[in-house]
């Protein structure tokens, strides 16, 4: 039985997994099967319910309701140390008492298994540390431990490791690098990576598959350029990345694209794209797809006039301009600075236009303002 | 200047108050532990002719005492470690909002005597206290056996007695374990069995380090508990020394015993720590 379920291997299957405490439900009615193989991001925001979830997986929370299983293999009920599953835990969590390579060979020891020193040293060399077998945990900075608790859980070659934010603590420049690194070493040890995330953009860089959650459910799951070009929800457009939803009607069809009508402006929509129910809508445009014009020079596409510059910050890479619509709302626009000079002023009567492939539709009902308040920079979750 | 001066300063006190009440009456006993009898003298006067032999003397008589002395600190000591493990594991990681509740109950002792507390011992395993009737009834000990006035007694009282100092360095030991490394344990397929002796043990030895030694030095040298809870069959090393100093007004050998007391003290206390390796432990 504990041997069965240690070396269960396959395709991880949440089964309406719910876990409650008292009358707060942490994860509602959760199913999704995570492939083999894959790098799978949860992202949400805090307490969302992403980090119960992981302890799930992991055997730290027991279900209240609800089956987890590993290929063929049911493990809801099974102790942590009998699931083929390692996790890099938040902080770490690296033994204090024990030596670098005493802490990566943990894992190995408890399965009693041979070459334990040939292991632990192949996976020194994978994190680029070998040099500090023989130090202990505090002699070592946090980008330096947080690869030694990634070389912990790899080391044991499990069916399934789990990434509690690994990369919270440490300072924006190296999370970046070790965001290539982390995607860099699954593919090189191809086992199936969950990774449990606030930070949109890290999930972006690193995931196959990106379930965005949401109060205990899953929102939207998808590729990240799937959930970015094509979001379902409010939800979804406002915390992945920045969008700008506009109250419209959908007033007719030509072809694969729906005509909707923006306070009076036509444009059209893919209708692969939208996701409305009925007529009342909000077509959705994210901000670097837009291009602004002065009123006379010709444009393509759809178009929304009679727009005016409200203000202007110059960031380096790009311009961001906000434009105030004639029904009152503002717009953002993202400019890339191509040719060096922001050329439009505060005060500036603009057309805003953009390909219109690039629209999605939202329901109409939806709170437009839905996953844009969140906090994602809150780190204690849960 | 002033900047160098300031720590000098800051430890004066300290220092001061050790000489006055610490060095100076280990000198005066060093001291007294070396003289005779003033040959012809009244009682209680003696003079100095570093008469070393008093030492051999003085631990030849009362070898057996000195052996009770630390076999019954040894059994309390571990004794108390067994019982407080558990509890202060218990208050550190399973006790919620309990937790400062619990401390001050492990202290709450302290309000009343120690001695008074001690007494309470011999009621408790009298004839009339709940302990002998309900041990009989089961047959565990025969109707003549008694407990008061034995050995068990004054191990009891010492365990008793020593309890909280075992308790409170363990729970601030086990209370600083990072409850997330327990998991990582877990999640690195060791059992409970196996992570208590690999990662809450070891993470937790400066605690049994204190606890053990707070507890087995007083115990060493102990008086009240064999004096109270015992007979002159359970005599310990501070019970002769007490009865030499205040009774017999044998000064020399009372000083005498208490070197030899404190030197064995000392040797096994490093022995220990060597052996525990404290150091490495931080």
């Amino acid at each position: 039985m504990v041997k069965a379920s240690i070396e269960a291997r396959g395709d991880l299957r949440l089964t309406r997994l719910t876990k409650t405490y008292g009358d707060f439900t942490a994860v509602d009615d959760l199913s999704l099967t995570i492939p083999k193989g894959s790098f799978f991001a949860l992202l949400g925001p805090s307490g969302c319910g992403k980090t119960t979830t992981l302890r799930m997986i992991a055997g730290l929370e027991e279900p209240t309701a609800g089956s987890i299983h590993l290929g063929e293999t049911d493990i809801t009920t099974t102790k942590p140390y009998q699931r083929p599953i390692n996790t890099v835990f938040q902080n770490y969590a690296l033994f204090p008492h024990l030596t670098i390579f005493e802490n990566i060979a943990f894992g190995l020891r408890r399965r009693g298994k041979s070459d334990v020193k040939e292991a632990v040293e192949k996976v020194l060399n994978l994190v680029e540390l070998p040099h500090l077998a023989q130090r202990k945990p505090t002699q070592l900075s946090g980008g330096q431990q947080q690869r030694i608790a990634l070389a912990r859980a790899i080391v044991n070659r499990p069916a399934l490791l789990l990434l509690d934010e690994p990369l919270g603590a440490l300072d924006l420049k190296l999370r970046r690098q070790m965001q290539i690194e982390l995607k860099w070493i699954q593919k090189e040890v191809g086992l199936t990576f969950v990774h449990v995330t606030h930070d949109q953009e890290e999930a972006m860089t690193m995931a196959d598959t990106i379930a965005v959650m949401n109060e205990g459910q899953i929102e939207q799951m998808g590729s990240p350029a799937d959930l970015y070009d094509n979001p379902e929800t409010a939800y979804v457009a406002n915390f992945l990345g920045q969008s700008n939803l506009i109250k419209g009607t959908i007033s007719g069809n030509d072809g694969d694209s729906q005509i909707v009508d923006l306070y009076g402006q036509k444009i059209s929509l893919p209708k692969s794209r939208s996701h409305a129910v009925d007529n009342s809508t909000y077509a959705g445009i994210r901000p670097e797809k837009f291009r602004i014009s002065l009123l006379e020079t010709p444009v393509k596409g759809n178009v929304l006039s009679g727009g005016k510059i409200e203000d202007v910050s110059y960031i380096g890479v790009s311009t961001q301009y906000q434009v105030e619509m004639p029904w009152g709302q503002e717009l953002m626009v993202f400019e890339q600075n191509d040719d060096g000079v922001a050329p439009f002023k505060k005060g500036d009567a603009v057309n805003i236009s953009w390909e219109p492939t690039f629209t999605f539709g939202l329901r109409g009902d939806e709170d437009a303002t839905a996953g844009s308040e969140v906090a994602p920079e809150v780190l204690d979750e849960e | 200047m002033r900047k160098i001066r300031t720590p000098y300063l800051l430890l004066l006190p300290g220092f001061a108050f050790l000489f006055t009440f610490f060095i100076l009456p280990i000198i005066n006993l060093a001291q007294t532990s070396t003289q005779t009898k003033i040959a012809g003298g009244d009682t209680g006067q003696y003079e100095q002719t570093l008469r070393f032999a008093n030492y051999f003397d003085a631990f030849v008589e009362n070898k057996e005492q000195f052996g009770r002395s630390f076999i019954y600190a040894l059994i309390a000591t571990l004794l108390a470690l067994a019982i407080s493990y558990p509890l202060a594991y218990a208050i550190a990681f399973k006790s919620g909002k309990y937790k400062n509740v619990l401390l001050v109950l492990v202290v709450a002792p302290f309000f009343t005597s120690f001695l008074l507390r001690t007494i309470a011992w011999k009621q408790i395993l009298g004839e009339e206290g709940f302990v002998v009737p309900t041990l009989r009834t089961f047959g565990i000990i025969s109707e003549s056996t008694t407990l008061t006035s034995t050995s068990f007694a004054v191990v009891m009282g010492m365990t008793y007695n020593f309890l909280p100092f075992m308790t409170l360095p363990l729970f601030a030991s086990i209370d600083r374990i990072d409850p997330r490394t327990l998991e990582a344990s877990g999640d690195l397929y060791a059992n409970g069995y196996t992570t208590f002796r690999k990662v809450t043990l070891p993470l937790s030895m400066p605690g049994v380090v204190a606890g053990t030694l707070l507890t087995f030095i007083p115990a060493a040298g102990d008086y009240v508990n064999a004096a109270i809870l015992g007979s002159p069959n359970t005599k310990m090393l501070g019970n002769v020394i007490e009865s030499r100093y205040f009774k017999v007004v044998d000064y020399p050998t009372a000083a005498a015993l208490s070197f030899t007391l404190m030197a064995a003290i000392l040797i096994l206390v490093t022995l220990y720590i060597r052996k525990a390796g404290t150091e490495e432990l931080v």
